[in-house]
């Protein structure tokens, strides 16, 4: 104790990080406890997130061309997308729970532990059985990879995972604002709900198919296209949404990083304005 | 004061209170829940802070664990700015809150230790040493293994106390620590705050509605009422503060009229032969007793002390402007 008490401690990520494993292996240990259920509700959510994709099937079995693009190129939107948001939403979902927290003042009790609080809240009862939807969207990707016409390259080939964890970032600072809202608002869920949730859907389909205000929402207000529309395009050897520069394909990077630093400073704010409860 | 411990130097507190007072119209507020409050506590001191609903007790509690930033003032907890380093507080602080759990409610009960034990990097030695003694203690052998939700509120509270003692802090907060409980289980925890305080060192600051916590715990009580402290000193002291009344209870050999008695004493209330005098506590009975030895046909008598709790709402009735009764 007088070690932590004296000394500057780690740096306050390698303290989120360490209180993250702590909490999320301990719902993990007590999920793995009834294995069999475990299973099951796994299954459950990866065949559930799946009707999603079997959507697209149908609507293929109708159709050549979607927007323009083929099914196995509709299938790799729908693979980055589905993957970056099931990992997104593995480590951060919980955090859209704030809410309830904040309203009944059980938000204290998180403050009074010596860890960050948003690490506290993004494990709190952390769901393993998420775990679903990435396996379905890796499985699709996974198939979308081999099926696309594509002249491989090694900027094509790294821009692949490059994206992935970008577009889990931008997705996990979605999380992590939307978390935030409800500091202000305790029944802000739904609003956050329409922004991670009806995004992932919205990414599942070409930009093609959407009005030119909306793709221009969701690459520059909202910088969704940059998780699989513009890098896919890229990978596509498609033009660019909107006509972006040659290079907006490796800015993805970037986009996560301003989304995340961006998000940071909105949980900030959001957590000086908690006031607690009276009781 | 050099071994002040806890320092508070005109803290406030102001809630902003937004108020729907019709279809969209609002009005705002401000309420001052804590009022320029000053106090100093040393280590290891054990100190029951009371006052009425509302006073202020747990926004003072919430300031000094880092929950909530004062609106102004200065307050440092073992030199420590709460609200800016809360993170680093928290191992040298334990918290109970009486209304609600820090336990993780879905999960075992020792599930909630094991995670502390990390979290606070607990040596291994220290978490089970202090797990055994603390399981002991508080009678929790048969409870580690219950999930907290199922737990009854007195078990509940013993599992939270323990949680907030694992760590050895050097300060308990304990914000009505022995709400709901039962006569057992309250003495329990009466005398496990007393060993622990006695033994340990640790500093307790407690609120309570229940006076007799304090009576048995505090040598030191700090009354505060809207905000302000209205008094602290000994329990003892409160008798004075309170300008508190004895009484003189007296068994005549029949019914008769009250008792004409000189002031300021006075009757309060008569039941067929028996009648209750008030007199101030500062006072001898033995003149009134003579005097109405002389007068009336006196059976019995015997004196109350005056009883603490009378004493205190005296005293919150007082600061809120009603009539004393
Ligand atoms: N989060 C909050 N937002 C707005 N007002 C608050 C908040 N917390 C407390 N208050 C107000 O501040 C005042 C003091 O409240 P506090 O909870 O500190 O009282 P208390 O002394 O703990 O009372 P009790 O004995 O009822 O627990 C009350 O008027 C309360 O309405
Ligand atoms: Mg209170």
């Amino acid at each position: 104790m007088r070690e932590v008490f004296g000394a500057r401690g780690p740096s306050r990520v390698a303290e989120g990080l360490r209180a993250y494993r702590l909490i999320a292996g301990m719902w993990i240990r007590s999920t793995l406890a009834y294995r069999a259920s475990f299973v099951l509700t796994v299954c459950g959510n990866l065949l559930l997130t799946g009707l999603d994709f079997v959507a697209i099937l149908l609507m293929f079995s109708q159709v050549d061309a979607l927007g323009g693009w083929t099914l196995p190129e509709v299938a790799f939107l729908y693979g980055l997308s589905v993957t970056a948001f099931g990992t997104a939403q593995l480590a951060f979902g919980s955090v859209a729970s704030l809410g309830g927290r904040v309203r009944d003042g059980s938000f204290d009790t998180l403050l009074v532990r010596p860890a960050p609080v948003l690490a506290q809240v993004a494990a709190d009862r952390f769901a393993l059985r998420r775990l679903g939807r990435g396996v379905q969207g890796a499985a699709v990707l996974g198939w979308a990879l081999v099926a696309v016409d594509v002249d491989w390259t090694v900027a094509k080939a790294l821009l692949i995972p490059v994206t992935l964890v970008s577009g889990a970032v931008i997705f996990g600072s979605l999380f992590v604002a939307g978390g935030a809202f409800q500091f202000l608002a305790q029944d802000a869920a739904e609003v956050q709900n329409a922004f991670t949730y009806g995004g992932t859907t919205l990414l599942q389909y070409p930009p093609t198919v959407f009005g030119r205000d909306l793709v221009r929402g969701v690459t520059f207000v909202l910088p969704l296209a940059f998780v699989n529309w513009v890098p896919a395009a890229y990978v596509l050897g498609r033009p660019y949404p909107l006509g972006l520069p040659a290079g907006a394909a490796f800015a993805a990077p970037l986009v996560a990083a301003v989304c995340g630093a961006l998000a940071g400073t909105v949980w900030r704010a959001g957590l000086r304005s908690y006031r607690s409860t009276g009781s | 004061m050099a071994d002040a411990f806890i320092e508070l130097d005109h803290v406030e507190k102001v809630f902003d209170v937004r108020r729907r007072t019709g279809f969209l119209k609002r009005e705002r507020r401000r309420v001052r829940a804590v009022d320029a409050l000053s106090f100093t506590v040393a280590r290891g001191e054990m100190v029951g802070y009371i006052g009425p609903n509302g006073a202020g007790k747990s926004t003072t509690i919430k300031m000094l664990t880092g929950i909530l930033t004062p609106s102004g003032g200065r307050l440092r907890v073992a030199g420590i700015d709460p609200s800016r380093e809360r993170t680093r507080l928290a191992h040298h602080m334990g918290v109970v809150f009486g209304q609600r759990t820090t336990l993780w409610w879905d999960l075992p009960l020792i599930d909630s230790y094991r995670l502390m034990h990390r979290m606070y990097r607990i040596p291994d030695a220290r978490y089970r040493e202090n797990l055994d003694r603390l399981v002991a203690l508080l009678d929790l052998g048969d409870l580690l293994d219950v999930p907290v939700r199922q737990l009854s509120l007195g078990q509940r509270m013993r599992g939270d106390i323990a949680a907030a003692l694992l760590h050895d802090p050097q300060v308990l907060y304990l914000d009505e620590p022995t709400i709901g409980l039962d006569v057992v289980s309250k003495t329990r925890v009466r005398r496990f705050l007393r060993e622990l305080n006695a033994e340990r060192g640790t500093t307790v600051l407690l609120t309570t509605h229940d006076l007799q916590d304090i009576e048995q715990l505090c040598s030191r009580v700090m009354v505060i009422d809207h905000g302000r402290l209205m008094y602290d000193g000994p329990l003892a002291g409160l008798h004075e503060a309170g300008e508190s009344e004895r009484t003189l209870v007296v068994d005549l050999e029949r019914e008769w009229p009250p008792i004409d008695a000189p002031a300021p004493a006075r009757v309060v209330r008569v039941e067929g032969p028996r009648q209750w005098l008030a007199f101030p506590a500062s006072r001898s009975a033995a003149p009134l007793v003579a005097w109405i030895a002389e007068r009336y046909p006196l059976a019995d008598l015997s004196v109350r002390e005056p009883d603490i709790e009378a004493v205190i709402a005296r005293m919150y009735a007082e600061r809120a402007g009603r009539a004393v009764p």
